[in-house]
């Protein structure tokens, strides 16, 4: 390889191989990987040769097996996914979609995704809630309002948030923030009692409230920063455009910024709400771990597909497994309805965007 | 309707930057006012200095004093939106809202500007259209993206959209360097029809341009890179192509058209 080139027969730096790569230039002696982008310096003898073997089709080869070796993976976790759910899917002794329990390790095993798959979402949908007004609300404050030396550190302190592991939000939830949690769910209780979601008589704290409030906390820092990055490419011209008819600083937000970052925010809101749907072990630390289908929000309870995966895995036996694989499926597949759904909405209002460039 | 400015002074900076220095001139109503002058001598921003638009980019300020219908835009009691809303502005390149419909774009400074009835809204796009030349050409597709339409017909609804306000006066910064010769005439046409309603300066380097649309004409220059621009001379624009007081000013012209 490399003995068509005139330039590594006649330099020999060694590194033929990146030689080769750098679109045949013929160029004078320097070793290439210390001037990446020297243009040729034409050293004569005539045009270079083209290689047959060189990194371009191994490149070409390279990719093609890297994208077909994604494929495979995937079948193969499929198919293995799919081999064990069905065993316990089969020997379940009740319906697995309307079920509210998890027993699947005895002789007749009974086990129901209903319970978790509503406190997933549940959890999730409020987390969403929490977070995507706090959030849009700080990347609109870092790209439009703050002035550039408090933006930048504090878009680095968010940037930060996102670093710190789950289990520490898992751990500092159920240490230390469950207290004023509780205070507020007690609060709550004694004076909107009467709506059902802060209903019941009690444990308070390790509830579904706290779950998605550290829920919330750990999605923030995806959805700050995602859509501060689509709201700082808003065209400077679109904003003067808005500014220009007399629009305040707020309104030119509204005209130009919201609009225009719309796809971007949707994105990031779904890319929060598929960490939020998947967040195990905060989730499995923080929740009461119950299987019922309640909409109460502060009384001790709750529980997802990961939490219960992430709780159930060490004691499970054969059957158990594959209960908990087919929760994982079921998980997957809200996680994908979820996606589709983002991409329709995003792709709806295509036609306004494309033309947009 | 239409409104005198006087520009006092006016030097602009960027940061410790000054990009134009005590600029004084008086622009009267219903004109057509051509400023003209090499790259870089602060035409835009002397421009921007008169909508307040200047002082959205960071660090920029300016001093001296600019009055329409003697009132300084610049008084620290006086609203800056009124100031924008007043004194309109289309830019060098069309910018028309990219998520917005045509109609929606039209009306957008109206619906800033608190006006919710659909009848209005309907009958203020037709006629900003209509003046604007473009009515004809995208009545049937008011609510296709504005962003689909070719470069001319876009800066043509970015016309719209600054009269459908109803402004006093309208700003112009180079607004047919993006176009073809027939769009530039389209709009060359549709700047002496406005002239009846507003008064209008406009930024451009085709001198034909500033000779055929212009009442007076404005030249700036500068010395060198780095030194502030300044208005040159400021006369007649018949006097200015034809017998310019000024040398600077002769070799410009002649220098272009030669
Ligand atoms: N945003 C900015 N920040 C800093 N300096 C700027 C900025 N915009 C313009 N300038 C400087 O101000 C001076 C005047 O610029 P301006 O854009 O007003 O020139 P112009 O006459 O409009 O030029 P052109 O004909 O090329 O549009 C130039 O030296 C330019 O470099
Ligand atoms: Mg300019």
């Amino acid at each position: 390889m490399g003995d068509t080139s005139p330039r590594s027969a006649e330099t020999g730096t060694g590194g033929t191989l990146t030689t080769d790569g750098r679109r045949g230039s013929a160029g004078g002696g320097v070793p290439p990987a210390h001037t990446p982008d020297s243009p040729g310096l034409g050293g004569g003898g005539g045009l270079p040769r083209r290689t047959r073997f060189g990194m371009e089709s191994g490149f070409r080869v390279l990719t093609l097996a890297a994208g077909a070796m994604v494929l495979v993976i995937i079948v193969a976790i499929a198919v293995f996914l799919i081999s064990k759910a069905v065993p316990a899917l089969r020997a379940n002794t009740e319906n697995f979609f309307t079920f509210n329990g998890w027993s699947p390790n005895g002789t007749e095993p009974r086990f129901g995704i209903a319970a978790l798959a509503f406190g997933t979402v549940l959890s999730a949908v409020l987390a969403l809630l929490v977070a995507v007004p706090v959030a849009l609300g700080i990347a609109l404050f870092l790209s439009h309002y703050a002035p550039r030396r408090i933006a930048t550190p504090l878009g680095f302190v968010i940037d930060l948030l996102a670093a710190v592991p789950s289990v520490v939000f898992g751990l500092w939830g159920r240490d230390v923030f469950i207290n004023p949690v509780r205070d507020f769910s007690v609060w709550l209780n004694e004076y909107f009692g009467w709506l059902p979601i802060f209903g019941g008589d009690g444990p308070f704290g390790r509830s579904i409230m706290l779950g998605a409030l550290v829920l919330a906390i750990m999605v923030l820092p995806i959805i700050t920063s995602l859509s501060r990055e689509v709201f700082l490419q808003t065209p400077a011209m679109n904003e003067e455009a808005a500014l220009a008819l007399g629009a305040t600083k707020w309104e030119m937000i509204r005209t130009a910024v919201l609009p225009y970052g719309k796809p971007g925010i949707i994105a990031a809101v779904m890319l929060g709400l598929g960490r939020a749907l998947g967040e195990t072990i905060a989730l499995a630390m923080t929740l009461g771990i119950t299987f019922d289908i309640s909409a109460n929000l502060i009384e001790n309870g709750g529980n997802t597909i990961a939490a219960n995966i992430a709780n159930a895995f060490g004691e499970a036996n054969d059957t158990g497994r594959g209960a908990l694989i087919a929760s994982g499926l079921v998980l997957f597949a809200i996680t994908l309805v979820v996606n589709m759904t983002a991409r329709a909405i995003i792709y709806r209002r295509r036609e306004f965007r494309d033309s947009a460039a | 309707m239409a409104k005198r400015i006087e520009a006092y002074n006016v030097s602009s900076y960027y940061g410790s930057f000054k990009a134009i220095d005590n600029i004084s001139m008086t622009v009267e109503p219903k004109t057509i006012t051509a400023l003209i002058g090499p790259s870089g001598c602060g035409k835009s921003t002397f421009l921007r200095s008169i909508n307040r638009m200047h002082e959205v980019l960071p660090g920029a300020r300016i001093e001296g004093r600019l009055t329409i219908d003697d009132q300084n835009i610049y008084d620290s009691d006086v609203d800056v939106t009124a100031v924008r809303r007043m004194i309109g502005m289309v830019f060098q390149r069309p910018n028309p809202f990219p998520t917005m419909s045509i109609y929606e774009n039209v009306v957008a400074g109206l619906r800033l500007n608190g006006v919710r009835k659909k009848s209005l809204l309907d009958e203020a796009c037709e006629k900003s259209l209509v003046a604007a030349n473009l009515w004809n050409e995208v009545k049937d597709r008011l609510d296709r993206p504005g962003a689909g339409l070719s470069g001319g017909q876009q800066q043509r609804l970015c016309i719209a959209r600054t009269i459908a306000v109803e402004p006093q006066v309208v700003l112009m910064d180079e607004p047919c360097s993006a176009l073809d010769p027939i769009s530039t005439l389209a709009i060359e046409d549709l700047m002496f029809k406005l002239k009846d309603r507003f008064t209008i300066i406009i930024v451009t380097h085709n001198m034909q341009q500033a000779a055929r649309v212009s009442d007076r004409t404005g030249f700036f220059s500068i010395d060198k890179t780095g030194d502030p621009g300044r208005l040159i001379e400021y006369d007649d624009t018949q006097k200015i192509f034809s017998n310019p007081s000024e040398k600077k000013t002769e070799d410009y012209i002649t220098g272009r058209f030669g």
